[in-house]
């Protein structure tokens, strides 16, 4: 495979990967008006999880079981629906806000025992020579990771079909009532704090899977991995993409994520090093913008004005 | 332990100030402001930026670190933070405020606020700066215990923020204003309350407050771009266990977040001190969501 | 004939614009008129009352006060235009004290005048002297209703509009409202209030209107109308759609 080749399938198997997160919080704003202001440590309590299920025996180290990948990973989904079972209980039935409030503590939470307690995630060196699934069944790293894309693709194909199907059942159908009428909802016999509470589980569990996936193949965790920033790229591909349309959300973060590394790549070629991190700002200003102004300007989305945008979304 | 109560008065005390704002806004505008706390970090670079211009034309007044070129940075800083508010409220929130999900403000404050930061960080660069380079000599005060004159400033200067403002609320026709609109809007409305002029006022109320609290945060800690960013949990960990709306309650949440992070740290890592406000905001969302003090527009739905 | 104090022509309101509640109502009420609007629920009452207020959105049509236009009038001004309303619920600031809810309403005037009409309230309604420095929420229903009058009085309104003044009270205590209106009439003020009671309403006012889905069906002089079998099938929900 040529340079550019093996770049592009190393860039789909993120994008794809961030278009799983970005799924999972379409279901939750998308469809049912859940702000989660925490992504990234949902995304994180996968990947750490998924690590340390599957790491091997390690002095000096808590884990080291090392599982099977898939059942890593199915372990990684678990923990993260049951912070969003801690965070979900404590805040669905009041303001909505405090839903917002709460997710973004518990990621800053996540974070600090990411970088803090080393005997469980190697602290600021990260858990490193994590194995990759099947990774010596290939030849070559190039042919491994087609491999681990067509895995991705599939997964992420995988969770497309489940919510499009999910959201058509009577289930989805319920969404939004519970979002755009809660008496209504109550007076058609349904709990909206209960229906909010399995969204919003299901959605951080989506976020654990992608985590968990991710860590398959970069094969180590480390804390810069999940910085505050990705919450914000993952609502800029939810909302580039249009929310409440789960299409959209694929190639919103396909999309987002092109923008980021070439204008990654941008700062890099065109400014001074002594500007580098200026430039870094500039980067994340792009995201900002994004956000705010398609918020402002075209709250469907940028390209999903698609007929699934106005049915779901207002 | 003496020392550990007494830097938690303090850094409470920069939470409560920043709190009183966020409550205001809170209570008055409805929606959770994530971009709040970056006012205080914008008021406190702009004092920077004003020091800059205005260089230290006057000497540190003894035994403080600073002089009046530092106090009328703070006023000046306090009127750009007020501007930066309303513009943002004009340019981002008054449009959200028409759509139908209430919601959709959080979003647009969620945005903001990162780009306030960034834009900081663009300006001024991401390392740390410091008002004045002066070394300040802490006082021993009682065994155990050293208070740097800068910070019994900082101090005085909340404890004379919350009994103006108390007054301000209670006895000035803007403040009963202020509490009318934030207890029912509609009526306000009806009673003949211009609402969008009391909405401008809070801005200005709350931007001020928050430029001062990062002036004292500046002066007795250092400036970095992240002390907004640091500061959103705390702030909204102090408004919701004081009561939403509650300006003494968010002065008594700022004090008790304050203390109990610097008291945490005697027992956890001081690594993990960012989390204590949220243990504290969860189990108040668990055990009594409207907060100690019934805010004005409580938690349960 | 002289120009009536308010006139609303085909008005269309509701609080979504694709939803309209009223659907083309027409009503006058004279000087010193009493004007009682019944209806089964859902018939647009309450929201009519509101959008003459200002609080909902009128999409089409035109509400003018002794001849002058106010349509589309912000909220906040309808109260120096002498156009006071009393909601049904939450009709008091329940965290502030009695003589701040009156403060509220005097918010239009300079101070000495304000201090001197709460005065003059606190005469025309002893219990709520007594209670000036209490938070409001400690009034029992028929007194935040009399707070609620007071306070929109403040302003000396041509217009006094209320929103089911006798809702949740006590017979005693209603015909003690509806007594205070009456006075209310005799010394010049303009009356439109929703009453759920048609009874009562049609006993008190001068004339009535009987809304059903949106519009206007039958007004007439409430004497006329009492004996009306047609008010009573409206009114019982023969013609309109209960909800």
């Amino acid at each position: 495979m040529s340079g550019f080749a093996a770049y592009l399938v190393f860039f789909l198997i993120v994008a794809l990967t961030y278009s799983i997160v970005t799924m999972g919080l379409n279901l939750q704003w998308g469809y049912t008006g859940l702000f989660n202001a925490g992504v990234v440590g949902f995304f994180a309590i996968g990947a750490y999880g998924t690590a340390v299920l599957v790491g091997p025996d390690r002095a000096q180290l808590i884990g080291g079981f090392a599982l099977p990948f898939p059942v890593a990973v199915v372990g990684g989904m678990a923990l993260a629906a049951l912070a969003a079972l801690v965070v979900g209980l404590a805040t669905l039935k009041l303001r909505e806000e405090y839903l917002a409030i709460a997710t973004f503590g518990i990621a800053i939470s996540i974070q600090l025992v990411a970088l803090n307690f080393e005997a469980l995630t190697g602290g600021v060196n990260g858990l490193v020579g994590l194995p990759r699934p099947l990774f010596t069944a290939f030849g070559s790293p190039g042919a491994y990771n087609l491999f681990y894309l067509a895995v991705v693709a599939s997964v992420a194909l995988l969770v497309y079909v489940a919510l499009e199907v999910a959201v058509r059942s009577p289930w989805g159908r319920v969404l939004k009532a519970v979002r755009e009428d809660e008496t209504a909802a109550r007076s058609l016999g349904k709990n909206p704090a209960a229906i909010r509470l399995q969204v919003f589980v299901l959605g951080c569990t989506l976020m654990g899977l992608a985590g968990g996936l991710y860590v398959g193949f970069i094969g180590y965790v480390s804390p810069l991995d999940f910085l505050p920033i990705l919450t914000f790229q993952i609502w800029a591909m939810l909302i580039v993409g249009g929310s409440g349309n789960n299409l959209g959300a694929i190639v919103g973060a396909v999309g987002v994520w092109a923008l980021w590394t070439m204008s990654g790549l941008g700062v890099s070629r065109l400014l001074p090093v002594a500007y580098q991190s200026q430039g870094g700002a500039i980067q994340v200003i792009i995201i900002g913008l994004l956000i705010v102004l398609t918020l402002l300007f075209r709250p469907r989305g940028l390209i999903g004005e698609a007929e699934a945008v106005s049915r779901h979304a207002r | 332990m003496l020392q550990a109560l007494a830097d938690g008065i303090l850094s409470g005390s920069i939470i409560a100030l920043g709190a009183i704002g966020l409550t205001l806004t809170m209570g008055i505008l409805r929606f959770a402001n994530f971009a709040h706390a970056e006012l205080v970090t914008w008021g406190a670079y702009m004092a920077l930026a004003v020091l800059a211009v205005t260089g230290t034309f006057m000497g540190p007044i003894a035994p403080l670190s600073f002089g009046i070129p530092l106090i009328l940075a703070i006023v000046v800083a306090a009127a750009l933070t007020s501007l930066l508010a309303l513009a943002i409220d004009w340019l981002v929130y008054r449009p959200l405020r028409r759509q139908t999900n209430h919601l959709t403000l959080v979003f647009g404050s969620f945005g903001i606020s990162l780009l306030v930061r960034m834009v900081i960080l663009l300006i001024f660069g991401g390392a740390a700066q410091y008002y004045s380079t002066a070394l300040q000599i802490a006082i021993p005060v009682a065994p155990g215990l050293r208070i740097m004159p800068d910070q019994l400033f900082t101090l005085a200067v909340t404890v004379v923020i919350v009994v103006a403002l108390h007054f301000f609320l209670q006895k000035t026709r803007l403040g009963l204003a202020m509490r009318a609109l934030a207890e029912n809007p509609e009526l306000a409305r009806v009673n003949g309350i211009d609402t969008r002029a009391v909405v401008r006022w809070t801005w200005v109320i709350g931007a001020s407050l928050a430029a001062v609290a990062g002036v004292l945060y500046g002066l007795t800690i250092q400036l970095r771009p992240e002390i907004g960013f640091h500061l959103i949990l705390p702030l909204f960990a102090a408004v919701i266990l004081g009561g939403v709306g509650n300006v003494f309650g968010a002065v008594i949440g700022g004090l008790v977040i304050g203390l109990a992070e610097s008291l945490a740290v005697l027992v956890v890592p001081s690594g993990y001190k960012m989390a204590v406000p949220f243990l504290i905001l969860l189990a108040v969302l668990y055990l009594r969501p409207t907060g100690i003090f019934a805010g004005t527009v409580g938690g349960v739905k | 004939m002289s120009t009536p104090l308010l006139e609303v022509e085909d008005v269309v309101a509701g609080y979504r614009p694709d939803l309209p509640i009223v659907q083309g109502i027409t009503l006058k009420v004279a000087e010193a008129e009493m004007v009682t609007i019944i209806g089964p629920n859902g018939a647009g009452k309450s929201t009519l009352i509101k959008a003459v207020a200002g609080i909902v959105q009128v999409s089409s049509g035109r509400v003018r006060l002794a001849g002058a236009e106010i349509t589309r009038l912000p909220t906040h001004r309808l109260a120096q235009a002498a156009i006071a309303y009393v909601p049904q619920t939450a009709n008091v600031f329940t965290t502030l004290t009695i003589d701040e809810n009156l403060l509220v309403g005097a918010s239009t005037l300079a101070k000495g005048e304000a201090r001197r009409r709460m005065d003059r309230s606190y005469e025309n309604f002893p219990v709520l002297k007594e209670y000036r420095q209490k938070k409001a929420k400690v009034l029992s229903g028929g007194q935040r209703q009399m707070l609620a009058v007071a306070r929109a009085l403040l302003t000396e309104p041509r217009l006094l509009m209320l929103d089911e003044p006798s809702a949740g009270l006590s017979p005693l205590m209603v015909s003690e409202v509806f007594q205070r209106l009456k006075a209310l009439v005799e010394g010049g003020v303009a009356i439109l209030m929703v009453e759920q009671n048609a009874k009562a309403a049609l006993a008190i006012s001068h004339r009535t209107y009987v809304f059903a889905e949106g519009r206007n069906r039958i007004d007439g002089p409430s004497a006329a109308l009492a004996q009306d079998p047609q008010v009573a099938s409206i009114y019982l929900g023969a013609g309109g759609r209960k909800r």
